[in-house]
Parts: C-alpha cells; structure tokens; sequence
C-alpha cells in the first residue's frame, strides 16, 4: 500500500501509472465476478438472485442512485459551515 | 467450578475512585488492569445457569444472589445468561481498547468519567430489573457526557448539554415505564416486555432515544463527532449498544422494529455521503449498523436474533477502529474534515492501514468480522420472506461500503495530496488499533469462536461459495461505481458545510418560533396599550367637554357629586330590583 521510497518524497500513488494498473486490475477482478454469475451455481432463496448479474447490477445501480440523490439533497440540506453557531 | 458473585460493574467504579488518587504509571496500570482483570473474571469464573431456550419468550436464568436492598426495594445486579454474558464479553474488551488508545490522556476527569461510562454500561447489562437497568442507565448518561464537554470549545459543550437533555428524557421515559409495569404486572423483573399498554410504549421509546431511531437519532450525529479525540471512541462502543441489548431482551419480534430498522439502515447513507466530518460520517453509518441490528431483533427468529447480537460485537470493534483511526488522525492533524485532509497514508500508513481494516470489517467483506455477521441478518429477512426488508438492507450494505469502506479512507488517507505531513499516531493508539483490527480479522475467519458465544441455537455457515460471491459481487461493483461516478466529476465534493437533520427543529426553529411569539406578544401588547391609552383618552375628552366634568370624580370631594353618585347607584338598585 506504502511503497516509501523514503527520502526522495515519491509515493506509490503520485505515480499515475501504478494507479491506473491498480485500477486495471480492479477492473479486470469486476470481470470475473461477472462472469463467474454464468458459471457457478448459486443457491438461492430467491428467485431474483438467480437472475445472472442481480448482485452486480444491483450494488452499481444503488450506488449510482445513492450519490446522485444525496446530491440533490445537498441542494435543500446544505448550509453553512457556522449555520449553527451564529444567529439570523 | 467456583461461582463468582462479583457483580462486574463494581470493579470499573473503584477504579473510578483509585484514578482520582493515583497519577503517572499507577494510574495507568489500574485503568488496564480493571477491564482486563474484569474480563478475564467474567470468562473464567461466571457461567451462565441456564442456557436461552426459545426465542421470544427468553427464559431468564436463575439469577446469581448478588443484590442490594435500597429502601426496602432488592436491586438485581447479577442476572447472568447467554445474552448478558456476550455484551458483558464485549463491553469488557471495547473498555480495554478505548483505555490504551487514551492512555496517553493526562485529564483525571476524561479518566474517572469513562472509567463510570463503561462499568455503568457493564451494570446494565446484567441488571435484573428495571430499576437497577434504570440506575445504570442514568449514570451512562451523566459520566459520558463529561467525555463530551472535555473537548473545552464552546460547541461541544452546548452539543453536550443536548446530548444530556436527551439521555435524560431517555432515562425519564424509562423511569415512568418501568413504574406503571409495576403497577399492572406486579414485577419489576426485566424480561420479555412487548408493546402492551402504556409501560411497554414508554420503555419502548426510552430504548428507541438511545438506539438513535429514526427522528430521535440528532444527539448521536450531533454530539459524538464534538467529542474528545479518545471521547468519541468511548461513546461509539457503549450506549447504543447497550439499547440494542435492552431492545433485543425486552422487545425480541416485534415486527414494528423491522420497519424501524429498515428505516435506520437506509436514510443515514444518503447523510453520509455528503457529510465533510468524517467523524460525523461515521455516527451516520452508526445508525445504518444499528439499522441492521433492530431488524434482527425485529424479525425475532433464533438466526435473527443471533444475528442481531453478533453484529452488536462485531460492530462495536470494528467501529473502535475506525473512531480510533479517525481520532489518531484529528490527533495529529487537529481536523477531520474530508475537504482539508487527503495523502495521509504518506505520514500515517499504520493509520491508514488499521482504518482499511476497519472500512473492509464494516463493509461486511468475507474474510472480516462484518461479513460473518452481517450474513446472519440477510439470511434471516430472506428465509422469513421479507423481501422488501431485504432489498433495503441489500441497498443499506452497498450504501455503508460506499461512505464508510470507500469514502472515510479515501479522503483521509489517499484522495489528492493535501500537503500535510505529520507523524505516525503514538505508540499507545498504535497498539489499541492492532488489538481491534486483529479481532476484526480473527472473528472474521474463525466465526465459529463467535457463534459458539451467541445465546440462541445456531446452525449457520456464511462461508459458501454463493454466498461470498453474490457479496463480493455487490462490493466490487459499488466500488465500481465509486470510481465511474468519480471519474465522470459526479461524486459530490467534500464541502464546508453544515447538513440539516432533525436537530434543525429544536436547534433553529424551536428557538426562532420562540423569539418570534415573544416579539408578537410584545407587539400584542404594545399595539392593545396604545388602543386602551386612546380609548381612555377620548373618553376623557368626552367627559371634559360636558359640563358634569366639574363635578369629575375625586378631583375635589364636592359633595354635590357625592350626592349625585349616590342618587344614580340608588336609582340603579331600584331598577335592577324592580327588573329581577
């Protein structure tokens, strides 16, 4: 996680290459698990989780959703830092 | 084997009293020794009598004789089962981390206060009934808050005086519940209680104050993030988790907690998402965990129950770890804004790493403590056909991976580059963190050691392919989203900002709706005296004018008005006499 290279003040991350391979390889494992929908048989209780991709696309979409209505509700919500502390 | 009848409270309260005596290396000796001598007593030598049978009808174990007669009313301060023993376990092991993660704390008063915290919250759980349950539950209330006001600034202190004006009512509610149940069932013995009349909706609602149900939930996200460094450490452990223990013995299958629950699960994630504190983040994912837990209670099958306690234990480390990552960084740093921080692993990688930890236990991966108790709740609510139920809390387990597994750690410690530079945490914090993140990880792949402490029959399993699968599928791609939303400039940035939640009502428009009737009384007032004043002074321009006037009343007695008065009052009477 840590790669110090200590004194010269260059860490794993402000390389942009070892993010993007890392990002790389997240993509890639997010392929797999896809996938594997296709291959293993699953056990269910019910009958969406059967329907190949439910977990994936249900934890993408939720998310998605997630943000963009906090976004939103930022818009009604969202006051000052010291809204609290001084009076109207 | 020998049966202690030391009730496990009483330990941390003479520790309470030697902290004010002691200082330097002996004071922090007997503020390690007492939860780690007390936890070891409470494994070795207290076995629960009877093993809980049932699930909503818990069957109390005979108790141990450990009581105490106040005015005549016996207190219960050693009700000893599965249940009790379990967040006995468990408050025992967050008191020793909390404690070396403040070691370096020089505050005799943080020190006593949450030394009275913990074993208040330790009395609790083994009190037998509601009066003693009701001690306790006042005195969590008035030791934490001085971990609260210890921060010294001036929002602290009114936050804290909130906070206590809630626990208060909390206590109050508890208080009048308890009493009325006496009155109708003759008992004060805490068992089943149920929603049944008004002492079970009173008791009802004074655990829900301190679960942080929904519209009650303000004092948590508004006092816990104004807390100590090491405060807040201690109050995400104990109170909240001590109502899930109340809820689960006194309301186990009470379907209304289902939808209470699903509630709390979901709405604090929208919270979390935009929220700068990162120390407020994590109370609202807090709610979102105690969400899961109520709708274990709620369902109330023996795999759901169990599943509600398990997450109680696996909660209160993991959420140590973070407040404990959070707070080692506010410590060095002195700020816990996402907007200010970022790059931190540079300075802080042991920091960063027990935080991942942390993120990946609440995230429920398999492999860390979350998921082996998570798992429990969902097989629950989908084995009872709770299928909505399930949608939410699957949505609420995207939504925590995404603010506390992804969020807290990225704009801590990676993110870009914030510039600041500081030390690793001290040694101490460094070391409460390894004892957490190593829990984490071992309750984690061994659940087994877990499940054997859980109180009800349990015949359950999370590591299947299946299983860790569809959970692996939904974490990989919530993060996915993380990083599109992210890349594509939609992930909402972290902000200087203040979020309106429910205490905006008692905070903002309680005190305007005040200041503004007392300006319209005024008003009131002002506007009827001029309407009076005027009145009277027409009235006497009137009088003046009439040559009466120079008999007016009381400017001269002369008695030719006298006469005159009189002659009218009389003539009134006859009138009056005559009409009646």
């Amino acid at each position: 996680m840590d790669n110090k290279h200590n004194n010269d003040k260059t860490y794993f991350f402000d390389n942009p290459r070892n993010v993007s391979l890392l990002l790389r390889v997240f993509y890639v494992l997010c392929g797999i698990l896809f996938a594997a929908d296709f291959i293993v048989h699953r056990h269910t209780v019910h009958p969406w989780e059967s329907f190949p991709g439910f977990y994936a696309l249900y934890g993408f979409v939720a998310c998605v959703l997630l943000v963009i209505i906090a976004k939103e509700i930022r818009k009604v919500l969202m006051r000052k830092e010291d809204y609290y502390d001084v009076d109207e | 084997m020998w049966m202690s009848n030391l009730p496990p409270f009483l330990p941390f309260f003479v520790a309470a009293l030697l902290v004010l005596v002691t200082r330097g290396y002996l004071r922090s000796i007997i503020l390690i020794a007492t939860p780690l001598l007390g936890g070891l007593h409470l494994w070795f030598d207290v076995q629960p009598f009877v093993p809980m049978v049932a699930t909503d009808t818990l069957v109390t174990a005979k108790e141990l004789s450990s009581t105490a007669n106040i005015l005549g009313y016996t207190l219960e301060f050693m009700r000893v089962d599965k249940l009790s023993l379990l967040f006995g376990y468990l408050f025992h092991i967050a008191a020793l981390m909390a404690i070396i993660f403040a070691l370096h704390v020089r505050d005799t008063t943080q020190q006593v206060a949450s030394l009275l915290y913990a074993g208040s919250a330790i009395g609790a759980v083994f009190a037998g009934d509601l009066i003693t349950l009701f001690l306790f539950w006042e005195g969590l209330a008035l030791s934490s808050v001085f971990l609260i006001w210890a921060r010294g600034t001036e929002r602290a202190t009114r936050s804290g005086i909130r906070y206590l004006i809630f626990q208060v009512i909390s206590g109050v509610l508890l208080l009048a519940g308890a009493l009325i149940y006496y009155d109708q069932n003759g008992t004060m013995a805490f068992n089943y209680i149920g929603l049944e009349g008004a002492a079970g909706w009173l008791i009802f609602l004074a655990f829900g104050v301190k679960c942080a149900f929904p519209l009650l939930h303000s004092w948590l996200v508004d006092a816990y993030p104004e807390a100590t460094t090491t405060g807040s450490v201690f109050l995400s452990a104990f109170s909240t988790k001590l109502a899930v223990y109340a809820l689960a013995r006194g309301y186990p299958g009470t379907e209304l907690l289902i939808y209470i629950g699903a509630t709390m699960a979901c709405f604090p994630i929208f919270y979390a998402v935009i929220e700068n504190d990162l120390r407020r983040v994590l109370t609202y994912s807090m709610i979102n965990q105690l969400g899961f837990m109520v709708v274990g209670i709620g369902i109330g099958t023996a795999l759901a129950l169990n599943g509600a306690v398990a997450h109680a234990f696996a909660h209160v480390i993991y959420k140590s770890l973070l407040f404990m990552s959070m707070g080692a960084v506010l410590f060095r740093v002195g700020n816990i804004n996402g907007s200010d921080l970022g790059g931190l692993y540079k300075s802080m990688p042991w920091t960063a790493t027990f935080c991942i930890i942390g993120a990946a236990s609440i995230s429920a991966f398999p492999l860390f403590s979350g998921f082996v108790a998570k798992s429990l709740i969902m097989s629950a609510a989908l084995e009872d056909g709770y299928n909505i139920i399930w949608l939410m809390l699957l949505f609420a387990a995207a939504g925590v991976f995404h603010h506390a597994g992804i969020k807290i750690p990225y704009f801590a410690f990676f993110h870009h580059d914030s510039g600041i530079r500081t030390q690793e945490a001290p040694t101490n914090m460094l070391i409460a963190m390894t004892i957490a993140a190593a829990l984490c990880l071992f309750i984690g792949m061994q659940p087994q050691y877990l499940y054997a402490l859980l109180p009800w029959q349990l015949d359950y399993w999370p590591y299947d392919v299946s299983h860790v699968l569809a959970q692996l599928q939904i974490l990989f791609f919530s993060a996915l989203a993380f990083v599109w939303l992210n890349k594509r400039n939609m992930y909402p940035p972290e902000l200087h900002s203040t979020n309106l939640d429910v205490d905006w009502l008692y905070r903002k428009l309680l005190p305007a709706t005040g200041k503004s009737s007392i300006n319209l009384l005024n008003s009131f007032n002002t506007l009827s005296l001029s309407v009076v004043r005027r009145t009277a002074n027409s009235v006497k321009k009137v009088f003046r004018a009439n040559s009466l006037s120079q008999y007016h009343l009381s400017e001269s007695w002369p008695t030719g008005s006298m006469v005159l008065w009189i002659g009218i009052m009389l003539g009134g009477y006859l009138v009056m006499n005559a009409w009646f």
